[in-house]
């Protein structure tokens, strides 16, 4: 669009600003657009200056989500969290979100760290769990600094089966627990002996069974899987049900020819996989933070590498200001309760499971997933609505996954922390609720937006690097 | 309290309509709890801790729906049948608009039409990194904003190059780019005039005189204010001069601006010089005047001398006394001082209560907290009515900007005061900028003021003239 071409072409206006200069564009027959602009977050004014100035941000954007697109996740194997997660020690309980000590948790991921020393036969009781871990006898780490991510509370103990997702174009690898399923469960904070029960069982037969089956079948690509399962309703947050059932379906040959495995464990894997539409989620996660993980540290760059709550804090990072983070008190999520549960019993947001709508699945892509709707109350416009706004947030549109409802486009993917600020439009999030008290579990499900807080800090410290 | 509990082997809904359809039921009349949900282990255990009766849910499985229901009496719960019916139904005709969300930003809203141009006039402190967002995006930009630091244009003019994209202002207040006007233009009609230039009422008076004459106009480009300081160089109007020249429909190029820093004013006379097509300079100091300027065009254009409109006044006598200018433009101000002050002597360019005085109602100090007066009159108004009672002011001189973006009808709001003035034996006279297209009607305007005493001038020195002849014959 260069000036010569302006000279000759008609004229069509985009404005920003006064009304009564729009009204005389059209008294005019002047095809405009007018922006529904308002004043950047709080503070931010001064940031987004320099960095406009200083005019590095748009390049340093393009090469970071060139990276995180360009990750092939492969779900190649999965192994005990002691011997493959970096970092990891016999007393290290890597939690979700942004850096947490035990004072500082919520319920839920006191439960969790409670069950998990449980699990690990390192306490015989809940309060003596607690005593350990209130005394210091647990070293306590985000997922996000080992290359893992967690829902909900996250926590990985060190006898935990881990999954192992690697990048098939890269040298990259990432980890994530194993779903448990819904309702008592590790990581809504419940301890109770069904919840150790299960674990033990996810780690003496899940995971071994699950690798030997990956082993015969060869490595999944999650991306092709995830693809597809947005053309089958799922978002790849909330609702997994498509996807884990393509998963279980390309496990399937192993789980029924392996004989190298007992066929009992294989059927009791079987019916666990298949009775838990959530099983995928974790898969997704690990797929996300391979990405994230590709495009984090370019220098001046604004795009979001990390979302991720620990139930007391939301935490964002960007790729050009390394592995510093920005928080804000975590958000009540707004939502729907399992039975007489209320809102008054919703702990905070919590989880990495955001990782989902970092890498452009979730909230962002909604408007594939007519039935989790009822979280937008209740019409698949305005599911599309919530996906569209924020192509306004992104710097790109996904090249593998795409929305059927909306043409096939490519889902927006990339948040730059400088739109954030600029437009005022938050972060969508779909995402499960957990109950505030530990031992108790899953309560609900709804959405929530990340806090414009962290964006604002954020931006603040990408100008600080540019002087 | 009455606990029921139906089955429906098969029916299938979503956990979340389930959900919602569960809340539906618990907030109905007479209901103490309800459930619906499908016969997952996870639902048969919530419901044996709501102390549902898991008698009743024996055999029960995921693929079953299970309504559980306790109210208040059997009235309560039949009504609830209906409730979860219609909770569970599809809603129809209920679909929220499936148009695109609102842009927020200009880039956004750019790219929803395919635009090729950005108009920003968000608050002056904001302007800059919007209007570096629409160059980033490939988007010619005008900037209307003012209050954008120097060092901030600059750098948006610097971007602007790299890109080779037009950028007007900020503090750009007049375009007209491909015969759209932008910010406050007159309707000119099309033609083969181009001009380049940092003063708004500038622009607007040249092309309104031109489209007296005949001739019209094929682009004018703002530069915003301080474009021909030392500090900006020239840097839009150097670059709209090269375009312009590269035009091949452009027959004549005027180059109109408030008088620039030395070195510019020579950078500027030098790209003019070599530039294929002929090019005008009208800077407005002492001795030259856009009339002057629209003269020389239309000799470049081979045609006669043009006679610019006049609705003269009734002849009658006024009151001897001195001079009142009260302007919304500017340039229009400046060029009024430079035809006065060698006819009755330095003139107070602030306000005063002796002497003539020409003021700027457009500048800041007069602006703040309210719209430009070629929108709102309030001040002028105020300002006129206390001239009435000050017998020392013979002569009232007026500009009238009409145009887009401009007030929609100014002479109604100034008839009065001009009636009361000119019965009071003060000569009022205006200049009406404005073009026969204006949407608030050039003749229309003109009568009104004629009506209610004032004289009236198309071009701005012609008035400024006569408001000299007015004063200095009395002096």
């Amino acid at each position: 669009m260069s000036l010569e071409r302006l000279l000759q072409d008609e004229l069509i206006v985009a404005t920003a600003g006064v009304e009564i200069l729009e009204q005389a564009l059209i008294d005019q027959a002047t095809t405009i657009a007018a922006a529904d602009w308002s004043p950047p977050a709080a503070g931010t004014e001064g940031a987004l200056a320099t960095l406009a100035a200083a005019g590095r941000t748009e390049a340093a954007n393009a090469t970071a989500i060139e990276r995180m697109l360009a990750v092939r996740p492969q779900f190649v194997d999965v192994g005990v969290a002691r011997d493959i997660i970096p970092g990891m020690t016999d007393t290290m309980f890597l939690h979700a979100g942004p850096p947490l000590t035990w004072d500082r948790s919520s319920g839920p991921i006191k439960g969790a760290i409670i069950g998990a020393l449980l699990y690990e036969g390192m306490a015989a009781t809940a309060e003596e769990a607690e005593e350990i871990s209130a005394g210091g006898g647990i070293t306590m780490s985000p997922c996000h600094h080992h290359q893992t991510v967690g829902p909900m509370a996250g926590i990985v103990s060190p006898s935990m089966p881990v999954a192992v997702v690697r990048d098939a174009g890269g040298d990259g690898v990432a980890y994530s627990t194993l779903n448990e399923g819904l309702g008592k469960v590790l990581r809504y904070g419940a301890y109770g002996p069904e919840v150790i029960e299960r674990l033990h069982w996810m780690g003496n037969i899940l995971g071994p069974v699950v690798a030997a089956t990956l082993e015969y079948v060869g490595p999944i690509d999650l991306q092709s899987l995830i693809a597809q399962a947005l053309q089958m309703g799922d978002d790849g947050h909330n609702r997994n049900r498509a996807a884990t059932s393509l998963l279980l379906r390309s496990l399937g040959p192993g789980l029924v020819e392996n004989e190298s495995v007992p066929l009992a464990d294989r059927g009791t894997v079987f019916r666990f996989i298949e009775s838990n539409d959530h099983f995928m989620l974790n898969l997704v996660m690990a797929a996300g933070k391979l990405a994230v993980d590709a495009a984090a540290g370019v220098e001046g760059s604004s795009l979001v590498t990390t979302m991720a709550r620990n139930g007391t804090d939301f935490g964002i990072r960007l790729s050009g200001t390394g592995d510093r983070w920005f928080t804000a008190p975590a958000p009540i999520v707004d939502g729907l309760f399992l039975g007489a549960f209320t809102k008054a019993d919703a702990n905070p947001d919590i989880g990495d499971s955001a990782i989902t709508e970092t890498v452009g699945l979730g909230g962002f892509a909604m408007a594939a997933s007519p039935a989790i709707v009822g979280f937008v109350g209740g019409t698949a416009s305005g599911a599309v609505r919530r996906t569209q706004e924020m192509y306004e947030i992104t710097l790109a549109e996904h090249s593998a996954y795409q929305i059927p409802q909306l043409e096939f486009r490519g889902t927006p993917v990339g948040i730059d922390a400088t739109l954030v600020v600029r437009t005022g439009v938050q972060p969508q999030i779909n995402t499960g609720i957990a109950h505030k008290d530990p031992g108790i579990g899953m309560v609900g499900a709804g959405l929530v937006k990340a806090p414009m807080q962290c964006f604002a800090e954020a931006v603040v410290a990408l100008a600080d690097t540019m002087q | 309290m009455i606990d029921r509990i139906t089955v429906h082997p098969g029916r299938y809904h979503d956990s979340v309509r389930l959900m919602q359809a569960s809340q539906v039921l618990r907030t109905a009349a007479g209901v103490e709890e309800a459930l619906v949900a499908m016969g997952t282990e996870l639902n048969l255990t919530l419901l044996e801790d709501l102390h549902f009766d898991p008698e009743q849910l024996v055999g029960v499985g995921p693929n079953d729906l299970i309504v559980a229901v306790r109210a208040v009496d059997e009235a309560a719960l039949a009504t609830t049948d209906h409730i979860l019916e219609e909770a569970l139904a599809a809603k129809r005709g209920s679909s929220e608009p499936t148009d695109s969300p609102p842009a927020h930003l200009v880039e956004t809203a750019a790219a929803t039409i395919d635009a090729n141009l950005a108009l920003i006039s968000i608050p002056g402190r904001y302007a800059f990194v919007e209007a570096m967002a629409a160059l980033r995006a490939g988007l010619h930009v005008m900037v209307f904003s003012d209050n954008v630091s120097i060092e901030h244009e600059i750098l948006l003019k610097e971007e602007a190059a790299r890109r080779d994209l037009l950028i007007m202002g900020p503090d750009c207040g007049t375009s007209i780019v491909g015969g759209v006007g932008l910010g406050f233009a007159n309707a000119v009609r099309p033609g083969s005039v181009s001009l380049v230039g940092a003063s708004g009422t500038g622009i607007q008076q040249l092309t309104c005189l031109l489209d007296d004459a005949g001739v019209g106009i094929r682009h004018a480009w703002g530069t915003g204010s301080r474009d021909l300081s030392e500090a900006v160089g020239g840097s839009s109007t150097l670059r709209g001069l090269a375009a312009l020249d590269a035009d091949p429909a452009t027959d004549v190029i005027v180059v109109v601006s408030k008088p620039p820093a030395t070195a510019v004013a020579t950078a500027v006379r030098t790209a003019a010089s070599r530039c294929s097509t002929p090019v005008v300079i009208a800077f407005m100091e002492p001795g030259s005047t856009l009339e002057g300027a629209a003269g020389a065009v239309l000799s470049l254009l081979g045609r006669e001398p043009a006679a610019f409109t006049i609705w003269p006044a009734g002849s009658g006598d006024h009151r001897p006394g001195v001079l009142r200018g009260l302007f919304s433009g500017g340039t229009l101000r400046d060029e009024a001082r430079f035809i006065i002050e060698p006819v009755i002597g330095p003139l107070s360019l602030t306000e005063t209560t002796e002497g003539s005085s020409l003021v700027d109602y457009g500048d800041d100090v007069y602006t703040e907290g309210r719209a430009h007066p070629m929108i709102d009159q309030t001040v002028r108004l105020e300002r006129l009515e206390s001239t009435v009672t000050n017998t020392s002011i013979g002569v009232v001189l007026l500009d009238v900007v009409l145009g887009y973006g401009a007030n929609p009808d100014p002479a109604v709001e100034l008839a009065p005061i001009i009636r009361i003035l000119s019965g009071a034996g003060i000569a009022v006279v205006a200049t009406l900028c404005g073009s026969k297209g204006d949407p608030q009607g050039l003749d229309y305007q003109a009568g009104l003021l004629q009506k209610a005493g004032a004289a009236v001038f198309l071009s701005n020195a012609a008035a400024a003239t006569r408001a000299a002849e007015l004063v200095g014959g009395e002096a």
